[in-house]
């Protein structure tokens, strides 16, 4: 027996288990960069703005700190560095992809059933991080395609679509050395993720200083250093792929050296009582979503600042674009082109904190097939007190992660055009206004929980509907009454001078009547459901 | 006698599976009551529609004087559940899980709970991931045993434990019984039942097959024989007491009831004994003895 024998069939076995998440993410990031192609031919035309557009807007500081530097005024270069956030999404999802096949696994108590059978030492990791790469290999491949047709060269496509792949490939390998070193999923998720943290201040801080060694030092620094559509410099691929298997020769030692189940970092110890604040129901789950709520905060506020920075910037870009400027005067002014900037983005953080709202409901499914809501739902605890006790969460959550970016966003966007009170009471009120429909989606997956509670993770399907319909209705064209089904197309925007409040009202109502139903069929229905 | 439990005539079906198919079971105040039969035959089922967790779908259920759908919260306050399989948060500490528990049951005695703790050997600060499955069992054994309830209802809780720790398992039911509680054991160990309970009732395929002291199901405790013999056999098969009994050549086996164990023994020392094993019977075998073809 081959230290790598049964690789096939976990990693058949991790495609079974997949089979929805990894295509959806894959397609999902690969279709995106194609989209910001289609959009710069639609609105730049021509090489002079494109040029405006360059130095106005993508030359920016806060810009190319978000997304990373620009090396020319084509269309391939603008999409480069427009996808540069979108590296960072690759490279979180390989490397939770790997450690959901690895130490979540091991945590679980699942591989240690599948150790007893025929299975080499290497096969666990391997086939995690085999399935990972074909998985960033497949979207490198669609990225390019997508890209090529849309009509921009196809040296340049395959270097970026190269680039996403190898990015990708890094991380998940990273995901792999981090499932070695903890006990536990959560601890290596956070190396991991700091990991991605890392490479993404380095790039940040390489990218805006005159010298950009720190930048040569990142992952996410070298995909842009490729110049795709700009020179393409192929060399530059070679350094993801070294440190890929530079990590992956760290990752294979460890892996044989410890045993099965523990990790190389010791764990730490716990109070041997209980304190105060966990004395019920409330206090418990303050302590299972207490975490999630603290790094979406820091997390949405460190995105808040930067956007903030740079809207004042996207709205003087179009000076000089005739076009874009008759555009910008129907919205207001250069002060309207950033409104609706940031309008746009804060809507996408409404997304996301929807996306908030659905994980801390599910988390009650998680309690319920762990086989944790039972003992406690066998003491004093009534059953809608230990539900709203998880919904309070489910709700708050996305307030809390939507005021801290509106908070953030008007605090440096009111620096940037010297007026912070108002704009940080006007950014405030956009990020809340998303509120309601990011309610919706909460609400529907308590529904979803009481009433069917196998079913519950199919709110996360309806949220990546809404993605799309926001994302790509308007690129598709598709019928209004189809956009009309997100909850987000009916959020108004608050930001224009005319808008009303009666949406709002209507959502709220929305989710309350979900959240209820939920509420009343839960208590009503057999626990557990397995 | 004044009854903690009374269930008649339960049926609970899950789709087309008859998980509990008329149950009965009744058990009176202060008893330890052992609730035995084997995987699958519908104790954890019985024990969640006590706890109000899941909905009858048939026949009538008290508990504590109380319906265990309609009062749940009520009837929680004055019980401890330990489930078969206790799983604890990763992040809280077996400390805080035990005094959460306690406190959501409306408080725990302080004395008693660092008395179990030691007896149990555990180290109340790990976090809930680094429990091995035996670890996690004492939590939820501890946080039950230091409640101050009346009835304690107890899933397959020594699974894990060690044969040390199932004697201080057994040492604090004891315990409990002396103070007056009442006790449900559910188990398929029939030696932990022997040594704890004061009546039983087994359970088959979602019904009671019997119900009573250990006394009454004294019939089921018979011990396989299993010998070689130097002589010719003869007079064993007519010892009352003496079942199944086939002979081959120079071996011999047979069971026996307990009451009879001591003349089939002296019977077959008369004939020379040159090698002997005998097994207690496994609750498998018991059930397979007695209860297969019992009406579904």
């Amino acid at each position: 027996m081959s230290a790598l024998t049964g690789t096939r069939h976990l990693a058949r076995l991790i495609l079974r288990r997949d089979r929805v998440l990894l295509p959806l993410w894959v397609l999902v990031l690969a279709a995106l960069p194609m989209s910001y192609a289609t959009s710069f031919f639609e609105l730049f035309p021509t090489a002079a703005e494109r040029a405006a557009y360059t130095e106005g807007t993508a030359r920016n500081p806060s810009i190319v700190a978000l997304l990373g530097p620009v090396y020319g005024d084509s269309v391939g270069a603008l999409t480069a560095q427009r996808s540069g956030f979108l590296l960072v999404i690759v490279g979180l999802a390989s490397l939770l992809t790997v450690i959901r096949h690895t130490r979540t696994e091991e945590e679980a108590g699942r591989r240690e059933l599948l150790g007893g059978s025929v299975l080499g030492r290497y096969a666990g990791l391997t086939a995690a991080l085999l399935v990972t790469y074909a998985a960033d290999l497949l979207l490198g491949l669609l990225t390019a395609a997508g890209l090529a047709a849309t009509g921009l060269p196809a040296a340049g496509s395959c270097a970026y679509g190269l680039a996403a792949a190898l990015t990708g490939m890094t991380f998940a390998t990273l995901g792999g050395l981090a499932a070695q070193l903890t006990e536990t999923a959560g601890g290596a998720r956070g190396i991991g993720i700091a990991g991605l943290g890392a490479a993404f201040g380095l790039r940040l801080v390489g990218d805006t200083a005159d010298n950009d060694w720190p930048s040569w030092l990142s992952p996410l620094g070298w995909a842009a250093r490729v110049r795709a559509y700009e020179g393409d410099r192929w060399w530059v691929l070679l350094l993801p792929l070294a440190a890929t298997v530079l990590l992956a020769a760290f990752a294979y030692p460890v892996s044989v050296r410890r045993d099965l189940g523990a990790g190389v970092l010791p764990p730490r110890l716990g109070p041997a009582a209980a304190g105060r604040a966990l004395s019920g129901p409330f206090g418990l789950a303050w302590r299972l979503h207490r975490g999630q709520i603290l790094w979406w905060s820091v997390g949405f506020g460190l995105l808040g600042l930067i956007l903030g920075g740079a809207a004042e910037a996207a709205g003087r870009s179009v000076e000089g674009n005739p076009q874009l400027e008759e555009i910008m005067a129907r919205l207001g002014g250069a002060s309207g082109l950033a409104d609706a900037y940031l309008g746009a983005t804060l809507s996408l953080v409404g997304l996301a904190a929807a996306g908030y709202g659905i994980q801390a409901a599910l988390r009650m499914r998680a309690e319920e097939s762990a086989g944790r809501a039972e003992p406690v739902l066998a003491t004093g605890t009534h059953r809608s007190t230990w539900l709203l006790s998880h919904v309070v969460f489910a709700l708050l959550g996305p307030v809390v992660v939507l005021a801290t970016t509106g908070l953030a966003t008007g605090l440096t966007y009111g620096f940037s055009v010297g007026d912070v009170p108002r704009q940080v009471g006007r950014m405030l009120g956009a990020g809340l206004a998303q509120v309601p429909a990011a309610w919706v989606l909460a609400g529907l997956a308590v529904l979803l929980y009481g009433l069917l509670p196998r079913l519950a993770p199919a709110a996360w399907a309806v949220l990546a509907v809404c993605v799309l319909l926001g994302q790509l209705g308007a690129v598709l064209e598709l019928d209004q009454w189809l956009l009309d089904l997100s909850p987000f197309t009916h959020t108004p925007q608050v930001l224009r001078p005319t808008w009303t409040a009666t949406p709002l009202t209507l959502l709220t109502i929305l989710a309350a009547a979900l959240t209820a139903t939920g509420l009343l069929t839960f208590r009503r229905r057999d626990l557990p459901v397995l | 006698m004044e009854t903690t439990i009374e269930v008649s005539g339960l049926v609970k079906t899950f789709g087309r599976t008859r998980a509990l198919d008329g149950l009965d079971l009744t058990v009176r105040t202060g008893e330890v009551h052992g609730f035995l039969g084997p995987n699958g035959s519908g104790k954890s089922t019985t024990i969640r529609v006590l706890l109000g967790l899941l909905r009858a779908d048939a026949g009538a259920v008290r508990l504590l004087g109380g319906d265990p759908w309609r009062d749940a919260v009520a009837l929680h306050r004055r019980l401890a559940y330990v489930p078969g399989d206790v799983t604890l948060w990763p992040n809280l500490s077996g400390g805080e899980v035990i005094d959460l528990l306690g406190r959501l049951r409306g408080g725990l005695d302080p004395k008693r709970r660092a008395e179990l703790l030691e007896s149990f050997e555990l180290d109340p600060r790990k976090k809930g991931r680094t429990y091995s499955k035996g670890n996690r069992q004492k939590v939820g054994l501890v946080a039950a045993l230091a409640s101050d309830v009346e009835l304690l209802i107890l899933d397959e809780p020594t699974s894990g434990l060690d044969p040390l720790m199932e004697e201080v398992f057994q040492h604090w039911v004891r315990r409990v019984r002396q103070d007056g509680r009442t006790v449900l054991l559910s188990s398929h160990i029939l030696a932990e039942v022997e040594a704890l309970c004061d009546r039983v009732t087994i359970i088959r395929a979602g019904r009671a097959v019997e119900s009573g002291t250990l006394g009454d199901l004294r019939h089921l405790h018979r011990t396989a024989i299993d010998a070689e013999v130097a002589a010719p056999l003869d007079g064993l098969a007519d010892l009352p007491g003496v079942h199944d009994l086939r002979v081959d050549g120079q071996r011999v086996r047979f069971d026996v009831d307990a009451a009879a164990l001591d003349a089939a023994l002296r019977r077959l020392t008369e004939l020379g004994v040159r090698s002997l094993v005998s097994t207690p019977p496994t609750l498998e075998e018991l059930f397979l003895r007695h209860y297969e073809g019992v009406d579904r």
